[in-house]
C-alpha cells in the first residue's frame, strides 16, 4: 500500500477527511520549504502538494504564477525540490508529497532519472498539469515500477467516458478541480461541485480530492462533505506572498488559516 | 538523412493523437481535453464538407483577395547573381499578411460551432489584426492577447485592433512577449471554454491545431505550385520562408514535401547571433521539450525553465515552433537556418530598394537567407521566398533603428 493510499484509508475509517495544502517550492525562498513543510503538517495537514515552479504555468492565475517567479529567482530546479523532499523525509516519514508541476523540468531532467530520485526521495506521488494519460505511455511505467501514484485532474468538462478512462490509470486519488478556470480564479458552486463529485464517485472507487476555489473553512467544510480530501491552493501562496520576508509571521498565518480548516473538516466527523 | 514523402505517408501525419514522430500532441490540462476532442472532430467533419470548404474558397477569394501573386524578382536575381528569385507575395493579402488564411478559416469554424467569442494571441500584431478584422466581418467578440513589450514595439497594430473593435489585452507576466500572451490566452480560454474559439495564429499548440492551421495555410503552396509552372515553367528547386511558430512556412512546403527536388529551407530568428544566445532560433540551436500543448523543440535553460528569446522581428520571438517543423527537421526534409538581425534588416532594405517591396521584419529573414542561397544556385534555377507579410508595421522599429524619429 502506498503512502497516500495509507493516509486516506486511514482517514476515511475515522470518517474523517483529508486536508491537502498546496505551496510552491522555493516560495518564499528555497531555504525555507522544508520548515514550512512541517509547520503545515503540524497545523493538521494530512498530504502536501509542493509545486514544482515553472517558467510558463498556463493552468495557474496570477498568484501562483508569482510564486513561481519568486521561486525561480533563487534558482528552484526540479533537483532542488528533489532534495528538499529528501530533506523533510528525515524527520518526517508519515506524511505523503506529492509533486505538482508542469511536464517539461521532468523531461528536461530526463523521465527515468527523475523518477529514480523522486523515489529515492520519498516523494509518493506525480500530478503533472499538462500530461493527460494519452501522453502518459513513457512515464507510466517509470513511476508505477517505482510504487509513485500518478495522480490525475479531473474537470467539470471531463465526459464519463474520460472519468473511467482516467481513473484507471490513477492510483492515490484523483483531483477534481471545481471550477472552469485557472487556480486561484472564482468562487465555487458548492451545490454544483456535490452533484459531480457525487458522480465522480460512482464512476471509481480512488478518493477524490477537490481543489480550486476553497480559501476558508467554510469552504472546506462544504466540499468536505462530499469528497475525501479538499485542497488548498491559491490562499496559502498569497498568504506567503503576503509574509515573505517574515517567516514566523508567516508560519503563524499558515497555521490561523489551516486550523479552522481542519476543525471544521473534523466536525463533519461527529 | 533525407526520406522520400509518400502520398500515404504525409496523409498518415499527424496520426490520430496529433503526433508528428516524436513530436506534437496534446499537452494541456484536463479542463481542455473535452473542447480539443470535439474541436477535432467537428474539424475532420467539416474538412469533408463542400459547403464549409466552398465559403473558405469563396472568402479566400472574395474577402482575401487569393490567389496571392507570384513575382520574378528581376532586379533582385542580378543583384544575388545566381537563381532566379520569386516571391510569393502574401504581404498583398487583406490585412497584409498571410495570418488572415488561418483566421478567417478558423473563424468559420468557430461560426459553425457556434461560438459567439472569439480570443487570440499575438506577437507581432498580424495575427491579431487578422483575427480581429474576421470578428469584424463575422459579428464576433474579440480578445486579443499581447505582450506589453510588443504593444510597444507594434503600436500601429494596436490601434488596428482597437478600430476593428477587439480588446486587446496587454499581457505583464514572463517575458511579456508572444509565448506569455499564449499563456494568458490558454488561461482565459479555460475559464471560457463552453463559449469561447481559441484563434491560435500559428502551427504550434495542441492537437488539432497544428493540423489546422497548415490546413488553411496551405493556399499558399497549392497555388505556387501552379503559378511555378504556370510562370516558371517549373516546380521550384528552392523554397525559403521565415519560421517563428511557422505557419507561413508549412503552408508554403506542405503541398511540395512529397517533391524531393525542392528544397525546404526555414529560417529562424538568429537575433544577435546563435552564439550569442541572444535569438530566437529553437530548431537551430533548441532541444526537444513541451510547452503550450506540443512536444517540439524549444529554447530552454539546463532545468526545463523556458529562456527568453530575443529578435527584432515581434513575430518570431518565440522560443518554441510548430510540431511538424520539428519533425521535417528530424527525417531531415527541410532544413533550418537561421540569420541575425542585422542581416534581416539588410534583407528588408535591398527588398525596399531593389524592387520597391517593404517586407515585414519577419519576412525580411526570409529574404536576407535567399539572397545567400540564390548565390549559389545556377541561373537557370528557380528559388521562391515566401513575403509572408508587408513591413508597414515595423516602419517605426526601422526609423528607430535609423535614429530617426517619425
Amino acid at each position: 500500500m502506498s503512502r497516500i493510499e495509507g493516509v486516506l484509508k486511514a482517514l476515511k475509517s475515522q470518517g474523517r477527511k483529508a486536508l491537502i495544502p498546496f505551496v510552491t517550492a522555493g516560495d518564499p525562498h528555497p531555504d525555507e520549504t522544508v520548515a514550512l513543510m512541517h509547520a503545515l503538517v503540524a497545523a493538521g495537514s494530512d498530504i502536501i502538494e509542493l509545486g514544482v515552479p515553472f517558467s510558463d504555468p498556463m493552468a495557474d492565475g496570477p498568484v501562483i504564477q508569482l510564486a513561481c517567479e519568486r521561486a525561480l529567482k533563487h534558482g528552484t530546479s526540479l533537483r532542488r525540490v528533489i532534495a528538499m523532499v529528501k530533506e523533510f523525509r528525515e524527520t518526517d516519514t508519515e506524511t505523503p508529497v506529492v509533486l505538482m508541476g508542469y511536464l517539461n523540468p521532468m523531461e528536461a531532467m530526463g523521465y527515468e532519472t527523475f523518477a529514480d530520485a523522486a523515489a529515492d526521495a520519498g516523494i509518493d506521488g506525480i500530478l503533472t498539469v499538462d500530461l493527460p494519460p494519452e501522453e502518459a505511455d513513457e512515464v507510466a511505467p517509470l513511476f508505477a515500477a517505482r510504487n509513485l501514484d500518478p495522480i490525475f485532474l479531473l474537470a467539470p468538462t471531463t465526459t464519463d467516458e474520460r472519468i473511467r478512462a482516467i481513473s484507471e490509470h490513477s492510483s492515490g486519488y484523483v483531483y477534481y478541480v471545481s471550477i472552469k478556470g485557472v487556480t486561484g480564479s472564482a468562487s465555487i458552486d458548492v451545490d454544483e461541485v456535490a452533484r459531480k463529485v457525487a458522480h465522480v464517485h460512482e464512476l471509481t472507487a480512488l478518493p477524490v480530492g477537490v481543489g480550486f476555489g476553497i480559501r476558508d473553512a467554510e469552504t472546506a467544510a462544504a466540499v468536505g462533505r462530499v469528497s475525501d480530501g479538499v485542497i488548498v491552493g491559491s490562499v496559502l501562496v498569497d498568504t506567503i506572498a503576503r509574509h515573505q520576508t517574515d517567516p514566523k509571521a508567516l508560519h503563524q498565518a499558515l497555521t490561523d488559516l489551516l486550523n479552522p480548516m481542519r476543525k471544521a473538516l473534523d466536525s463533519l466527523a461527529q | 538523412m533525407s526520406v522520400k514523402l509518400t502520398e500515404d505517408m504525409l496523409k498518415a501525419l499527424p496520426d490520430s493523437r496529433g503526433h508528428f514522430g516524436a513530436f506534437g500532441g496534446r499537452f494541456v490540462s484536463e479542463t481542455l481535453m473535452d473542447s480539443l476532442m470535439t474541436l477535432e472532430r467537428e474539424y475532420l467533419r467539416l474538412k469533408e464538407d463542400p459547403e464549409f470548404q466552398a465559403t473558405f474558397d469563396k472568402d479566400l477569394a472574395d474577402y482575401v483577395g487569393r490567389p496571392s501573386p507570384l513575382y520574378f524578382a528581376e532586379r533582385l536575381t542580378r543583384e544575388a547573381g545566381g537563381a532566379q528569385i520569386w516571391l510569393k507575395r502574401e504581404d498583398l493579402n487583406h490585412t497584409g499578411a498571410h495570418k488572415v488564411n488561418n483566421t478567417i478559416g478558423q473563424a468559420l469554424l468557430a461560426s459553425f460551432l457556434g461560438k459567439k467569442r472569439v480570443i487570440a494571441e499575438t506577437g507581432a500584431g498580424q495575427h491579431g489584426v487578422a483575427t480581429a478584422t474576421v470578428c469584424a466581418r463575422l459579428g464576433l467578440e474579440c480578445h486579443v492577447f499581447m505582450g506589453s513589450e510588443d504593444v510597444k514595439r507594434q503600436s500601429l497594430n494596436v490601434y488596428r485592433m482597437k478600430l476593428l473593435g477587439a480588446t486587446v489585452h496587454s499581457v505583464e507576466s514572463g517575458t511579456k512577449t508572444l509565448k506569455d500572451a499564449m499563456n494568458d490566452a490558454m488561461r482565459d480560454w479555460v475559464a471560457n471554454v463552453d463559449d469561447t474559439f481559441y484563434i491560435i495564429g500559428t502551427v504550434a499548440g495542441p492537437h488539432p491545431y497544428p493540423l489546422l492551421v497548415r490546413d488553411f495555410q496551405s493556399v499558399i503552396g497549392r497555388e505556387l505550385r501552379e503559378q511555378s509552372v504556370a510562370q516558371a515553367g517549373r516546380l521550384p528547386d528552392a523554397l525559403v520562408a521565415c519560421v517563428g511558430g511557422g505557419s507561413n512556412a508549412i503552408g508554403m512546403f506542405y503541398p511540395f514535401l512529397g517533391d524531393e527536388s525542392v528544397q525546404l529551407y526555414g529560417v529562424e530568428a538568429g537575433g544577435l547571433g546563435i552564439d550569442s544566445g541572444q535569438h530566437a532560433a529553437p530548431l537551430c540551436a533548441g532541444r526537444p521539450g513541451v510547452l503550450h500543448g506540443n512536444r517540439t523543440y524549444l529554447m530552454e535553460d539546463e532545468n526545463g525553465q523556458i529562456a527568453g528569446t530575443h529578435s527584432v522581428s515581434a513575430g518570431l520571438d518565440y522560443p518554441g515552433v510548430g510540431p511538424e517543423h520539428a519533425w521535417l527537421k528530424d527525417i531531415g526534409r527541410a532544413n533550418y537556418v537561421s540569420v541575425t538581425d542585422e542581416e534581416a534588416l539588410d534583407g528588408f532594405r535591398k527588398l525596399t530598394r531593389i524592387e520597391g517591396i517593404m517586407p515585414a521584419l519577419e519576412s525580411a529573414h526570409a529574404v536576407a537567407y535567399g539572397l545567400k542561397l540564390a548565390a549559389t544556385m545556377d541561373k537557370d534555377q528557380v528559388l521562391v521566398i515566401n513575403v509572408s507579410g508587408r513591413g508597414d508595421k515595423d516602419i517605426h522599429t526601422i526609423a528607430q533603428l535609423d535614429g530617426i524619429e517619425i
